[in-house]
């Protein structure tokens, strides 16, 4: 099947960091992998509320999830 | 209790430590020059902002790979917040990402002055507190609120001694004296601080340490005044545990008035 139809076929709409996003249906930590973020440098909320980091694997996203990913930088 | 010796330290939230300087980590030109700055300023605990990552750019550098967390004790700020709840969110978020409980509390009132807002800062510091946070809490020069605060389970108190990035130096030296004498918990001055001497200042009050950002940061060279920084807080305890002398209205010479030729 074509990429399109791939997308309909398993992809879900989350909100990631206030965009919008198609993303492969999985866990958070599959969604890490697929954007390439390490997961032990960041911090997730999912609907407001925290993901442990330890659970980011067994969490699966839903359609309609609103997602905040978070890291350290510099400030005062 | 002389420097020296080493033996000056001070806790907050039974952690010890040795550096009464507090920096933070923003409006550096690059990580080097934060790192080197940091380095020269002696100090053992650092601010640092919760942001989104970057999604587009997910292997940019980081703050860690630079600062090592390991090495220095990271102090996740609320800077930006305007309310209670995104405060609150925001260090959640911060103990996730670095499983630090100690905190910096700062909840702004209006972005021309970034005073504090006093009503929803100490409604955050009983929620932070109840979860199991070490909030240590920016505030006004206010020896009442800071009473309040400590009330509510702030473990430092930390007033402005002018608006934050101001450089204009501490404005009202009673206030924070007040506030040391009224307080159980460490007091250090947050926010205000331009020059050396602003910081010695501080430090002649009786407080337990000073943060600062700006003034390294913003510095022709951050580097040489983060060392500036360093001394001048040690210069400034060191005046407060001496005893300054008492003062005098009028001149009392140094040299003996008998045997006058």
């Amino acid at each position: 099947m074509d990429k399109d139809s791939f997308d309909m076929a398993v992809g879900i709409n989350i909100t990631l960091n206030g965009e919008a996003r198609r993303v492969l249906a999985g866990s958070i930590a599959d969604l890490c992998a697929e954007i390439g973020l390490n997961p032990a440098k960041v911090a997730v909320e999912r609907n407001l509320m925290i993901v442990p980091r330890s659970t980011l694997a067994q969490v699966m996203l839903a359609d309609g999830d609103q997602l905040e990913i978070v890291h350290f930088v510099g400030g005062g | 209790m002389t420097q020296e010796s080493g033996s000056d330290t001070w806790t907050v939230a039974g952690r010890r430590f040795s550096s009464r300087l507090i920096v933070g980590t923003g409006k550096y030109k690059d990580f080097e020059q934060n790192a080197a700055a940091l380095a020269a300023s002696g100090a053992e605990i650092i601010t640092v902002a919760v942001r989104r990552v970057n999604v587009t750019d997910p292997g940019a550098p980081m703050l860690t790979d630079f600062i090592d967390p390991k090495q220095y004790t990271y102090l996740p700020n609320t800077a930006g917040c305007f309310d209670r709840d995104s405060a609150i969110r925001t260090l959640r978020l911060a103990r996730e990402a670095g499983g630090w409980d100690l905190v910096k509390l700062e909840i702004l009132g209006e972005a021309k002055t970034l005073y504090p807002d006093m009503r929803e800062t100490l409604q955050a510091t009983e929620i932070l507190a109840k979860e199991g946070f070490l909030p240590m809490v920016y505030c006004a020069d206010d020896p009442i609120a800071a009473k309040q605060l400590e009330d509510a389970g702030a473990v430092a108190i930390m007033p402005l001694g002018a608006p934050i990035g101001s450089g204009l130096g501490i404005q009202n030296r009673v206030t924070i004296r007040l506030i040391v004498e009224g307080a159980k918990v460490p007091v250090l001055v947050d926010a205000g601080v331009g020059t050396a001497s602003d910081a010695a200042v501080a430090m002649e009050l009786g407080c337990d340490g000073v943060l600062m950002n700006t003034a390294i940061a913003e510095a022709k060279d951050p580097v040489m005044m983060a060392r500036a920084m360093r001394l001048s807080v040690e210069a400034g305890r060191g005046a407060y545990l001496a005893g300054r002398m008492g003062r005098r209205m009028y001149a009392d010479p140094s040299s003996p008035l008998a045997g006058l030729i």
